[in-house]
């Protein structure tokens, strides 16, 4: 079978790639982009791992098709800083220390900003449903929900 | 907390390797890819128990595509009647484990593994080697595999002169506990069960191996100690390990498990077969059939105690599975389970027991936590029947300094007592508890403690002096949890410079000294001194050279606030010299300045703890909801206390986990019924409230900087501590974990 073409916006630039008609988004960023900002946990939706948005909602990139995403705008793990200037999630997370190995860090910082967005001002209960979808065997998730919660209020402090 | 007055020492600092994890740059095994580069994939067994009368792969080979398969005839055989140890693993183990030689031990052990250019083609050639199996009946349960008629894994293993799964006894004894129960006025024995469960690190296991013609061979994958997986994957292939540099990858997440190795052995096999670089990568599923998980057991613990709360003597029986291959962490259960106690008399033994499940994996304290779940609960029937005070009866039968222990140590300067009083004096324990806030919810309080032994070992550093002055420290064991971020600390304090100037790197086996395992909860207390020692040396050089540019006795130096100055008035006058100037003037004041040390460093004194936990009970549900948490350790020093508090933190919520949700299910035919974390139910983020850690920090005094080991011991009280408080909430008391809703539900309706 021939592979399919596929042009897309990954991170505001656009990107063309060939892929099978079945494989994952995940797996064309890693294996074929050489994005592995996002991970793999899992490959069955159940980690989180590799959160990424598609046209601004959050997706577990191992769930969606590789040619869905013709015409459409995705953002990854890759272009949440500006430069060399970290967004505050993830500068909140280096000094609150809310990882230890880190291996779900891109998928929860990809989900923490999907929520701030939505949700300027959460509740613990809020981000705590909110990153239910993204699994940590390291932390124990409460550096990571108290550095969300402190992010959301710098932000709210800032704008 | 400590009266040190420190400049970076306890500073929360940000970690060294901080910027590369939230921007997705940080390289963990999966994410490295090389020119060339082919896929393995490992073809496993469909039969949790069979003979493997012969393997066919020629029409694998025959496939378009495929560039290597290898079998257990590749993998260096180590015979059954010769044991071969390598650290704590037998490599008779290992080498079947990585492999089925005779027999498949476990539905999803591997047969066979095979190389090609795509994922695709190399699971299409998998499916294409015929194996001939002769199916053998199969036994999961401890409680199955003990029985007299139960089928046998292994002929080679007798128990009392017979053939049996029973593949190894452990005894702890001291003093008489006949006669110490002979003594007690009340004795209490209660059995129990635990269920396995998985380490569930987030990364899968993954390796990019690359063998050259000449006979060398780069691994690069993640681990807790690339210089296992250099030793391990040599006695595994042959190659010597001159030969084989063991990179270490960022790692996802260990918890013990990645103390041993799958895939390396078989990539390095694949890619000199097939002269291609080689990369593996685990499927969750794969990850949860054929890695891990940790025991389940069976145990029985008595108490015997006066009327007044001395315990009088204390019997634990544990049997733990093992897999399908010797080797559970005995250890744990009938080392640790009586060790926060002054108990005369001891009888702590147990059981290895083989069965057809995946062979275990080190957890986080291993074994340890099955142990205190059935002593811990025991402690707090005692106390109920005895009305008193479950922290009260802790405090009168504490361990102290001097204490002998049931698994042979005197111990020196431990802390117990501490922690038991820290959590006493908290508010939590304290606050009033609204027993019935609803209707259809009860709530409760349970406490209970834990010990792990905790360790040293091998450890090495090289601390060098940049050109421009600033500073590489390089060690040899992999950050599992932000150890980077802890000797940037140490070796900024030495120094007195900004911990900026910094950089901490992890080395692979040939550019550093020999370093055991990131495990045992040693790696911050062995790092730390080793990288002391090495800056010490490395300001002892300093030190020399300003003499010498001074030209004034190198003792009348002194090394303060990141320079070098002269000790006193006698000294001289000199303006100070810092460390940009002396490593300016390093070439002609004698060369490069740097220093390593290689030693096996002693003097790990084990870590205690002791938590208290406020459980809600949904009855209509059989859901069980911790509220709050609170957990009290000594830690010696805490370097960066954000850290040390991750490890409380995180351990605490893996025994959540343990206790209410996560368990292997096996179905009829012998295969794990829930490989993936859709049906295997770790906590998520919603499932918890905040951890409170107690941190307490009673300086070691065997340690530079007073450091305990931390990682370990927070898992230990997790799983009794739950139980005492749904027992609390309900009246009841469980005797086996999970406390899932189906059980709890059982229980109501019981
Ligand atoms: S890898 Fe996509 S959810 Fe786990
Ligand atoms: S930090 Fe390791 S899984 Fe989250």
């Amino acid at each position: 079978m021939s592979k399919l073409h596929v042009t897309t916006s990954i991170n505001g630039e656009p990107v063309e790639f060939l892929c099978e008609a079945d494989q994952s988004v995940l797996d064309v960023l890693r294996n074929t982009l050489g994005l592995t900002g996002s991970k793999e946990g899992c490959g069955t939706g159940d980690c989180g791992a590799c959160s990424i948005t598609l046209d601004g909602r959050l997706v577990c990139s191992c769930l969606v098709l590789a040619p869905e995403i013709e015409g459409r705008q995705i953002t990854t793990i890759e272009g949440m800083a500006q430069g060399d200037h970290l967004h505050p999630l993830q500068q909140k997370f280096l000094e609150m220390a809310a990882l230890q190995c880190g291996i779900c860090t891109p998928g929860v910082l990809v989900a923490a900003k999907a929520l701030l967005e939505r949700n300027p001002d959460p509740s613990e209960t809020d981000v705590r449903y909110w990153l239910a979808g993204n699994l940590c065997r390291c932390t124990g998730y409460d550096k990571i929900v108290r550095a969300v919660l402190e992010t959301a209020a710098d932000m709210r402090g800032a704008a | 907390m400590n009266a040190i007055d420190n400049k970076w020492i306890g500073r929360r600092t940000i970690r060294p390797d901080g910027a590369d994890k939230v921007t997705g740059r940080a390289g963990y095994a999966a994410d490295n890819s090389m020119p060339g580069m082919i896929w393995g994939k490992v073809l496993r067994s469909p039969h949790p128990h069979a003979m493997i009368r012969g393997i066919n792969t020629a029409r694998a080979e025959a496939l378009p595509g495929v560039k290597a398969v290898v079998t257990a005839k590749d993998i260096v055989d180590f015979p059954l009647d010769k044991s071969v140890m390598l650290g704590i693993q037998d490599m008779r183990w290992m080498c079947r484990n990585v492999m089925a030689r005779e027999k498949a031990l476990f539905h999803g052990h591997p047969v066979a593994a095979v190389a090609a250019t795509t994922e695709e083609i190399a699971a299409e050639a998998c499916k294409l080697i015929e194996v001939e199996y002769e199916v053998l009946p199969h036994v999961i349960e401890i409680e199955d595999a003990i029985m007299a008629d139960a089928p046998i894994l292994h002929d080679f293993l007798r128990h009392e002169g017979k053939p049996s799964n029973i593949a190894a006894t452990m005894v702890n004894k001291l003093g008489d506990v006949d006669a110490g129960f002979a003594e007690a006025d009340i004795i209490i024995e209660r059995s129990f069960k635990t269920r396995p469960v998985h380490q569930g690190y987030i990364e899968p296991h993954a390796c990019t191996v690359s063998c050259t013609a000449d006979g060398k061979a780069t691994i690069w994958s993640s681990s807790q100690g690339q210089f296992m997986v250099r030793a391990m994957t040599s006695l595994l292939t042959g190659i010597p390990q001159s030969n084989i540099r063991a990179i270490p990858a960022e790692i996802g997440g260990g918890f013990g498990a990645k103390t041993i190795i799958y895939l390396e052995p078989l990539a390095v096999l694949l890619s000199k077969k097939s002269g291609r670089p080689v990369k593996m990568v685990m499927s969750r599923e794969e990850v949860f059939r054929g890695t891990g998980p940790t025991s389940g057991s069976m145990s029985t613990v008595k108490i015997g105690a006066k009327k007044d709360g001395t315990i009088v003597a204390a019997q634990g029986t544990f049997y733990l599975q093992a897999g399908g291959l010797p080797g559970s962490p005995l250890r744990g259960p009938v080392g640790c389970s009586f060790a926060p106690y002054d108990i005369p008399n001891v009888l702590s033994v147990g059981y290895d027991v083989v069965s057809n499940r995946s062979k275990v994996a080190a957890y986080r304290a291993p074994g340890a936590p099955l142990g205190a779940y059935a002593t811990e609960c025991v402690m707090d029937e005692l106390a109920e029947a005895l009305k008193i005070d479950p922290l009260e009866l802790r405090l009168k039968n504490t361990a102290r300094p001097g204490t002998k222990a049931a698994y042979g140590v005197v111990f020196g300067s431990i802390t117990f007592e501490d922690t038991v009083k820290a959590i006493r004096n908290h508010p939590h324990y304290s606050a009033p508890l609204d027993r019935a806030p609803a209707k259809g919810v009860v709530r409760g309080r349970g406490v209970a403690s834990g010990f792990w032994f905790n360790a040293a070992g091998e450890s090495s550093a090289q601390v060098n002096i940049t050109e421009d002055g600033n500073v590489t420290v390089t060690t040899g064991h992999p950050d599992v949890g932000g150890s980077r971020a802890s000797i940037a600390n140490v070796t900024a304090e030495l120094l007195g410079i900004e911990h900026k100037r910094i950089s901490v790197l992890i080395g692979d086996t040939a550019s550093i000294g020999f370093s055991n395992l990131t495990g045992g909860s040693r790696v911050t207390f062995a790092s730390a001194m080793v990288v002391t020692q090495s800056t010490e040396k490395v300001i002892g050089q300093l030190k020399e050279r300003a003499a010498r540019i001074w030209k004034i006795d190198p003792e009348a130096v002194v090394w303060s606030d990141g320079a070098a100055r002269p000790a006193g008035a006698n000294a001289g006058q000199f303006p100070p010299l810092t460390l940009k100037d002396l490593a300016a003037k390093a070439n002609e004041m004698g060369g490069p300045i740097g220093a390593g040390i290689q030693l096996t460093t002693v003097g790990a004194d084990p870590g205690f703890a002791t938590h208290v936990v406020g459980v809600e009970v949904d009855v209509e549900l059989g859901i069980v909801r911790v509220l709050r948490y609170t957990a009290a350790q000594d830690v010696g020093r805490a370097l960066h206390p954000d850290y040390v508090e991750g490890q409380i933190q995180g351990g605490v919520v893996q025994g959540i986990g343990w206790a209410l949700a996560e368990e292997y299910l096996f179905d009829k035919q012998g295969r794990l019924d829930n490989a993936s974390f859709l049906d295997y139910r770790m906590p998520v983020c919603s499932d918890v409230p905040m951890i409170e850690p107690v941190v307490l920090e009673i300086p070691n005094p065997k340690h530079p900087q007073g450091v305990r080991g931390a990682g370990e011991a927070p898992i230990v009280p997790p799983l009794a501590a739950i139980s005492n408080a749904v027992h609390d909430a309900l009246g009841k008391r469980f005797y086996s974990l999970p406390m899932s809703p189906p059980k709890v539900l059982a229980a109501l309706d019981g």
